[in-house]
């Protein structure tokens, strides 16, 4: 059977969670996950692309500034702007920011600590193509490994985004309050997680990735992706 | 052509690593701290490339827009 998703997991010189990613997709029935190398230049025949965690190009500069210019980023960009779905994690997330592909940028946590510990996200917005089997206020447990986490985006920006719906996840504390404390790097509006205007470009601060397998601590991070497979299966049933 | 760009918070951006930095140098004795903002200093030798050039590059790739400002200077 052919299998239901085809999915890129791109790496860049610095990712380390990319096979953490690759084996997450497996888990999934359906989905054929391959690592892609960013000087390649072409995704075509992919169903969907993930820009995984890590550290591409030492976060030299600054998170995801020299790999935005990455060969593989036209044909991300081009498949962003046809509607495929992209899913950017941790610096993932800052890449695709430094892309333009997603609005506002990451700036150094305003502890100055690398946080490194599971917390609580609450899903704001399940009307997307990496929400939809979630449910609206559902408390997700997800660990952040970060330390330029904290969300920043002009005034103007903000608006635009939260009155779009595009804030997916926010930082909350286990009952689902989105407070202060429950804010672990200073992130504009306790903002985890933003999609684009379009919604098929996703980018968030936690990794859903490393909550795939009750082996490793949860399940909480499958939802996320199981929202992908099941977007992609409507789409090609069309 | 030898350049400098130096990259800068913007004024409204928080900047951790300098309020940080400030509580240092008053924990050595400074008096009257008022602001400690860390930026870079990019310093570029390049053949054949004009001031234009340059400023896109410090706009697109050495300095973030949304939380940064650059200024470009041409040594020689």
């Amino acid at each position: 059977m052919a299998p239901i998703m085809k999915v890129a997991v791109i790496q860049f010189p610095g990712s380390n969670c990319d096979t953490d990613c690759e084996a997450a997709l497996k888990s999934f029935s359906g989905v054929e996950a391959s690592i892609v190398w960013h000087k390649e230049t072409s995704l075509a025949g992919y169903d969907a692309i993930v820009l995984p965690g890590g550290f591409s190009y030492g976060d030299y500069l600054r998170c995801g500034s020299i790999a935005r210019f990455s060969p593989i980023m036209g044909a991300v960009r081009d498949a962003a702007n046809a509607g495929i779905l992209v899913l950017g994690i941790c610096n993932g997330f800052q890449i695709l920011c430094e892309a333009g592909l997603l609005p506002g940028t990451l700036q150094r946590n305003t502890g100055l600590l690398f946080r490194c510990e599971h917390l609580h996200l609450r899903v704001d917005n399940t009307a997307t193509p990496f929400t939809s089997v979630l449910h609206k206020g559902q408390v997700l447990d997800i660990p952040i490994a970060h330390g330029e986490g904290n969300y920043f985006a002009d005034q103007e920006t903000l608006r635009q985004i939260e009155e779009n719906g595009q804030v997916l996840l926010r930082y909350c504390d286990a009952s689902g309050n989105v407070t202060p404390e429950a804010n672990p790097n200073g992130s504009l509006g306790n903002i985890a997680g933003i999609c684009s205007h379009g919604r098929n470009v996703f980018g968030l601060m936690p990794h859903p990735e490393r909550v795939c397998d009750s082996l490793l601590g949860g399940t909480d991070g499958r939802g996320i992706f199981q929202s992908m497979i099941e977007a992609i299966q409507k789409t090609k049933a069309k | 052509m030898k350049a400098v760009v130096t990259v800068m918070p913007k004024p409204a951006i928080l900047d951790p690593a300098g309020v940080a930095t400030g509580r240092a140098m008053e924990h050595l004795g400074l008096k009257g701290v008022r602001s400690v903002r860390i930026g870079k200093s990019i310093e570029i030798e390049v053949d054949g490339a004009t001031e234009q050039q340059l400023h896109e590059i410090a706009h697109d790739l050495l300095s973030n827009p949304v939380v940064e400002d650059y200024k470009l200077q041409i040594l020689s």
